[in-house]
């Protein structure tokens, strides 16, 4: 029994840092700006594609037919060699293989400026405004972004194959010293909860032990004082902005192996984070990371079969039913701060 | 006698019901004049008619009206599976039905305002249609959605001793609801629903709504309770979008879960926006228009813009058409995202904004210009 909790446990993790990540970057833009974003999952789903182009690049062949063979079918053998091997040889190879972990390096320049210029062209504009009108601009423009990628992309999801190296699974049971083939675990899983804590704990440390941190908490605390004092905290929050961005855009870089990415990819993350975000307490980071893992991991454990031969549907609700009560009995969430966003 | 209602507002009906009711005629030179999508232009009026009482009067934006439809959608199917093929019963069976599970959802969701309601609403609804297509599937038949068959008992049809040969399809009062008869059943509700809402508008109730929006906490300070009027404006927001998802439903008696997504609920959001939120006929407008552009634009291709823009010299119209496609066919809710976009920065009452500017600078030009239109405000 023990087994089967922990591999639950386990199976929630990277779901959970999914959710942690995207959570944590929808706070990020609340916590500095006070703008609800509901195009952030379009933000996710922008970043799964950076990896799809990179990997489109990476493979562009060239067909060269040959005449005298004939393949299996009985017509000419096309002989397809990838550029990318054929100008660097092995070390091409090895560049497609890894294509995914590779497209973090090009997504976030991407995606950091992508950011900036959704924050300086378009929500700048809606400070002042309510925000019931700032989800609805952000909602249109998580539709724009989605039917530009349906056009580009088409429909359907495009699988991203992880590297070879890292397929196959981890036998985590008998690394803690259990009997062997019992709980083991996606290499690549494991992988996505590592790379989501790294980044996690990278943006809690950039706030916590660095100046422009220590002056955008400032900020996130009492922004007109700190404009007071001669800060240009505009300018910081707007690369706050494209910080939460770049989160956004790695994690979805780093999920496209675990789920091939399409179109609507961005709208169905985005409801679950917004869950998240308030079950943790609006503009709490750490609230936000901890709902993120809390949630996956319910869900982890709602779907095993034992628990729905009890509560049948529960795995499809558990998360909603969570938030609702949640925000009936303690609106500021579980994490939240008194006074925020408390209504 | 008290005078029932003042000239203008029996204008604004007089030439509204005029306009539903010649739209048959008007709309035949744009391509719309057939029953089918002139009939889904009133259900949608309806439904964001209904929308808008509760997020245009009160200032709750409520992201899961779509349950409120879908349930609708399902209620009259059942009615019609177990009681009679007559549309009446069906209907209010389907009012009652989403107005009661409106009642539940209200109650809970208005406990809180602001983004937290709309999240809540959003909850709700996400786990109606999660549910709608998993456990509740004896009630809902999962994926392939709610179909009548021959063998559904009818119990009141067949104490009528009524019997019908083929495929069963909605009726009223033994008349078929096929074709323009469908078309001015839908329209009667329609207007029903617009004098409904206008009432409301204009009452001392409406009155109140329109206070939660502007200040719901000096409203509280003077001494009334909120809630319940807040509560009334979401049931009967719920009951419009329950007679709506019913009226879908007579029109065409299939009723599938993915009306409940959570899309389909932004979609009435878009509609009402589009239009002019709190104004009486900006939400049918808006409705009118998606539809419409839905209906137009998702019908183009390439074939078709090639020869609209034949007249231009061969590579201009090449990259024309190339660059137009992206827009239409399958690609018009781009279109329909950078419109609202669009809106919700420049023209934040929608189109009746709009309408009212463009009168402005006509009925006082070279005057102070157009007065700016009252500001939606949240329910903070």
């Amino acid at each position: 029994m023990f087994e089967v909790i922990f591999l639950q446990f386990l199976n929630g993790l990277d779901k959970g840092a999914a959710y942690a990540l995207i959570a944590l970057g929808l706070t990020l833009v609340f916590g500095t700006l006070g703008v609800v974003n509901f195009a952030h999952g379009a933000l996710f789903m922008l970043g799964a594609f950076c990896a799809v182009t990179v990997r489109m690049f990476l493979t562009m062949e060239t067909v060269t037919v040959d005449p005298e063979k004939l393949s299996p079918w009985g017509s000419p053998l096309e002989i397809r060699e990838p550029l990318v091997q054929a100008w660097f040889g092995d070390f091409g190879a090895v560049l497609v293989n890894y294509s995914v972990p590779l497209s973090i390096i090009i997504t976030i320049p991407i995606m950091l400026v992508v950011g900036i210029a959704l924050e300086r062209g378009i929500i700048k504009h809606f400070y002042k405004r309510s925000h019931a009108e700032q989800i609805l601009v952000t909602f249109g423009l998580a539709i724009v972004a989605q039917e530009v990628i349906k056009s580009v992309y088409g429909p359907n999801p495009i699988p991203q194959p992880m590297p070879t190296d890292l397929r196959g699974a981890a036998d985590i049971g008998a690394f803690l010293g259990m009997q062997a083939n019992i709980i083991t675990y996606p290499i690549w899983r494991l992988i996505y909860f590592v790379f989501a804590a790294v980044v996690i704990g990278g943006v809690f440390a950039f706030l916590q032990f660095t100046t422009f941190g220590m002056v955008v908490r400032a900020g996130m605390a009492d922004r007109e004082t700190v404009a007071l004092l001669g800060i240009n905290i505009d300018r910081r929050f707007t690369i706050m902005f494209g910080l939460a961005a770049v989160v956004a855009g790695i994690a979805g870089v780093m999920y496209t192996p675990l789920l091939p990415p399409n179109y609507h990819l961005g709208m169905d993350f985005l409801v679950l984070s917004f869950v998240v975000v308030v079950v943790g307490g609006m503009g709490s980071l750490p609230g936000a990371v901890a709902a993120g893992f809390l949630l996956g991991i319910l869900q982890s454990f709602a779907s095993m079969n034992q628990v729905k031969a009890v509560f049948p549907g529960i795995d499809q609700i558990i998360i909603y039913l969570v938030a609702v009560i949640i925000l009936l009995v303690r609106p500021r969430g579980l994490f939240g701060r008194r006074g925020v966003m408390e209504a | 006698m008290p005078k029932f209602m003042s000239r203008n507002d029996l204008l604004l009906f007089a030439g509204f019901s005029l306009v539903v009711l010649t739209m048959p005629i008007w709309l035949a030179p744009f391509g719309a004049g057939y029953p089918d999508l002139l009939q889904r232009f009133m259900i949608f009026g309806i439904f964001a008619v209904g929308f808008n009482i509760l997020f245009g009067l009160t200032g709750y934006l409520s992201f899961g009206h779509a349950a409120f439809f879908g349930v609708g959608s399902y209620a009259a199917v059942w009615s019609f599976k177990l009681l009679t093929l007559d549309a009446i019963p069906a209907m209010i069976f389907a009012v009652v039905i989403s107005g009661l599970f409106a009642l539940v959802i209200g109650f809970l969701c208005l406990r809180r305002s602001g983004i937290y309601f709309s999240i809540l609403t959003l909850a709700f609804a996400q786990m109606s249609y999660n549910l709608a297509y998993s456990v509740l599937t004896p009630i809902t038949n999962g994926e392939t959605g709610l179909q009548l068959t021959l063998s559904d008992p009818r119990v009141i049809d067949a104490a009528v001793g009524q019997g019908f040969v083929g495929q069963p399809v909605p009726n009223i009062l033994g008349q078929q609801l096929s074709g323009y008869a469908g078309f001015y059943f839908c329209a009667g509700f329609l207007i029903l629903a617009f004098f409904i809402a206008q009432r409301i508008a204009g009452s001392p109730f409406g009155m109140m709504l329109k206070a939660i929006k502007s200040n719901q906490t000096r409203m509280q300070f003077t001494g009334f309770n909120t809630r319940p009027y807040a509560l009334s404006a979401f049931v009967i927001s719920g009951m419009y979008a329950g007679l709506a998802g019913a009226l879908l439903a007579v029109t065409d008696p299939l009723a599938g879960a993915e009306r409940m997504q959570w899309t389909a609920s932004g979609e009435v959001v878009l509609m009402t926006i589009l239009g002019g939120v709190g104004t009486l006929v900006g939400p049918v407008i808006g409705a009118w228009i998606i539809k419409y552009f839905e209906n137009i634009l998702s019908a183009l291709n390439d074939n078709i813009l090639a020869r609209f823009w034949s007249f231009l010299p061969e590579g201009v119209a090449d990259v024309l058409v190339k660059v137009t496609s992206k827009f239409v066919g399958d690609g018009w809710h781009l279109t329909l995202g950078l419109a609202f976009v669009i809106v919700v920065i420049f023209l934040p009452g929608g189109i009746m904004e709009g309408v009212r500017r463009v009168a402005g600078l006509f009925r006082r030009s070279g005057s102070s210009g157009a007065k700016t239109a009252p500001q939606t405000q949240p329910a903070e």
